[in-house]
């Protein structure tokens, strides 16, 4: 227990220190806000979708987190660079344990990471509709950045060096994001994308989102939402400590 | 584990035949291979409790292979390892238990402080709540880290890392102490100090130490026993008069050269060692 909770420290420590870093990735979804949400803004509505910044604004929260856990995750390849990994890799205690440290610990800072920037489009002009769902939208928010910190310790943890870094941000984060409704409603979306947005992780994350802030826009429900949510979540958490139990520094 | 004698050990580990008072690192036709290199060659040896034991190879020699299938990191193609009981395949954290390591290459995080680093290591090795401020900050006032203790890792330098890793090292007081390198770019003060303390302790306690070195002179005045690996094989294990004395050597350092030749070997850049370069490249412009 001791161990997990060391490494969730370490990792939130490490985050918290870098203040450079927490604001520098606040820039791009500020960028996002901006430039989506006012340049669309005047067409969304004219369309009759409504306000397009309401729309728009848990999708941004949400690629805060997805970036942010992504990157956390496969912050283990720098702790394998900086030899630190050999440390804890020659400690007595369980690879699970230090996994899961490091897992909890990169799904807070995502999820601190989320709060932030959903504090952020408040003030360029998101209202969310009924406060009290508030904490569904924070398990929401937990989840996705579990579920993609899972993801970015699985892929690290077969990955020798940062080679592979690219490839992961334009063929994995990037279509995620992109391919999720975050930006842009599912309905009426031509056929291939929509099959794309329902195998996509996010997708359930942006709705269940949604729906706790704004209640009526909805495309899956809640259940289907947290259920795809969690048995993805498990499974990357399996998957993760699998090929991180099998790295031989 | 400070106060452990043998009897107490033996009583922990009664179910396994394994035990052997005298010797607390067996190694027997231990072999590995990374597909057609084969690195490590059948090497046989012992090390006695309480033994410093110096593990001498020219680069390339399979020196770190060998000390990484001790400490659990890499599996051994086969052949049979025991260490204080235990087989690092089969029972990794008794091993893990055992063992201190000081690693030829840096392994401290370099975002936390002195303090944080200390602390994390004794949370993982289980240190006692109640001896553990005292003995973090005994060990940093030996290495002369105590002033520096808020101190985040990245502003050191090399020797003072490498101080803060042995110090980091002893601070569960293993039963075998695993020094890879450890001097290497140390100033002669602080090489002696080092030396004074671990061979304190090793006194003490009777620990054992398992170390590597480019130094012979070094190896001459701290170890009971070496052994000379060379391609894979142990060529050469012994006293250090023993192996002068059969090599007709004046210094050790001749033994060592007349026994592995005065060929300069080469090693290649690991991709670790290309990421390394990377990683600084990258730092340096996150910075």
């Amino acid at each position: 227990m001791s161990v997990i909770y060391i490494m969730w420290l370490r990792q939130v420590k490490k985050y918290f220190r870098s203040r450079s870093r927490i604001i520098g990735s606040l820039g791009q979804p500020l960028l996002f806000l901006l430039a989506f949400g006012f340049g669309f803004g005047s067409i969304y509505k004219r369309a009759g979708a409504g306000n397009y910044m309401q729309f728009l604004a848990p999708g941004i929260v949400l690629m805060s987190v997805l970036f942010t856990a992504i990157f956390s995750g496969i912050d283990l390849i720098w702790d394998r660079q900086f030899g630190f990994l050999k440390e804890t890799m020659v400690a007595p205690v369980s690879r699970l344990q230090i996994m899961f440290g490091k897992t909890l610990g990169g799904a807070t800072v995502a999820t601190v990471q989320g709060i932030i920037v959903f504090v952020m489009t408040l003030l360029v002009g998101f209202r969310p509709q009924n406060l009290y769902m508030l904490p569904a939208g924070l398990m929401v928010v937990f989840l996705v950045a579990l579920l993609f910190t899972s993801l970015g310790i699985a892929l690290a943890s077969t990955m020798e060096d940062m080679q592979g870094f690219q490839l992961i941000i334009n063929f994995l984060v990037m279509p995620t994001f992109f391919l999720s409704g975050a930006l842009f409603p599912l309905e009426g979306a031509p056929k291939a994308l929509d099959i794309v947005a329902t195998l996509d992780p996010l997708t359930y994350g942006v709705d269940g989102l949604r729906y706790s802030f704004l209640y009526s826009a909805t495309t899956f429900g809640m259940a289907t939402d947290f259920t795809v949510l969690i048995v993805l979540t498990v499974a990357l958490l399996g998957v993760g400590s699998y090929f991180f139990e099998r790295i031989q520094a | 584990m400070r106060t452990e004698t043998p009897d107490v050990i033996e009583k922990e580990t009664n179910l396994s035949l394994n035990i052997d008072h005298a010797n607390i690192i067996m190694v027997s036709n231990l072999v590995k291979k990374f597909g057609e290199l084969v690195a490590v060659d059948d090497i046989s040896f012992e090390v006695k409790r309480g033994e410093t034991f110096a593990f001498l190879g020219p680069n390339g020699a399979g020196k770190s292979t060998t000390i990484k299938m001790l400490t659990t990191l890499l599996h051994p193609t086969s052949g049979k390892i025991i260490l204080n009981g235990h087989d690092p395949v089969h029972d990794k954290d008794g091993v893990r238990k055992s063992l201190g390591i000081v690693f030829q290459d840096p392994s401290l995080d370099e975002d936390l402080t002195v303090l944080e680093n200390m602390q994390f290591h004794a949370v993982c090795y289980n240190v006692r709540k109640d001896i553990r401020a005292k003995r973090i900050e005994e060990l940093l006032k030996f290495v002369e880290l105590w002033d520096r203790r808020e101190d985040m890792v990245k502003t050191f330098s090399g020797g003072m890392k490498r101080r803060l890793e042995i110090a980091r090292g002893l601070l569960h007081h293993p039963t075998i102490l695993f020094l890879d390198e450890p001097t290497l770019g140390l100033d002669p003060q602080t090489r002696n100090h080092m030396w004074s303390y671990v061979k304190e302790i090793n006194k003490k306690e009777n620990m054992t130490v398992f170390f590597t070195t480019h130094y012979m002179e070094e190896a001459d005045r701290v170890a009971d026993r070496i052994a000379i690996i060379d391609h894979g094989k142990i060529i050469a294990t012994g006293t250090s008069n023993e192996l002068k004395s059969r090599t007709n050597s004046e210094t050790l350092e001749d033994a060592f050269l007349n026994l592995t030749g005065h060929k300069i070997r080469e090693e290649e850049a690991s991709s670790l060692d290309r990421l390394r370069r990377m990683g600084q490249l990258w730092r340096g412009r996150r910075r």
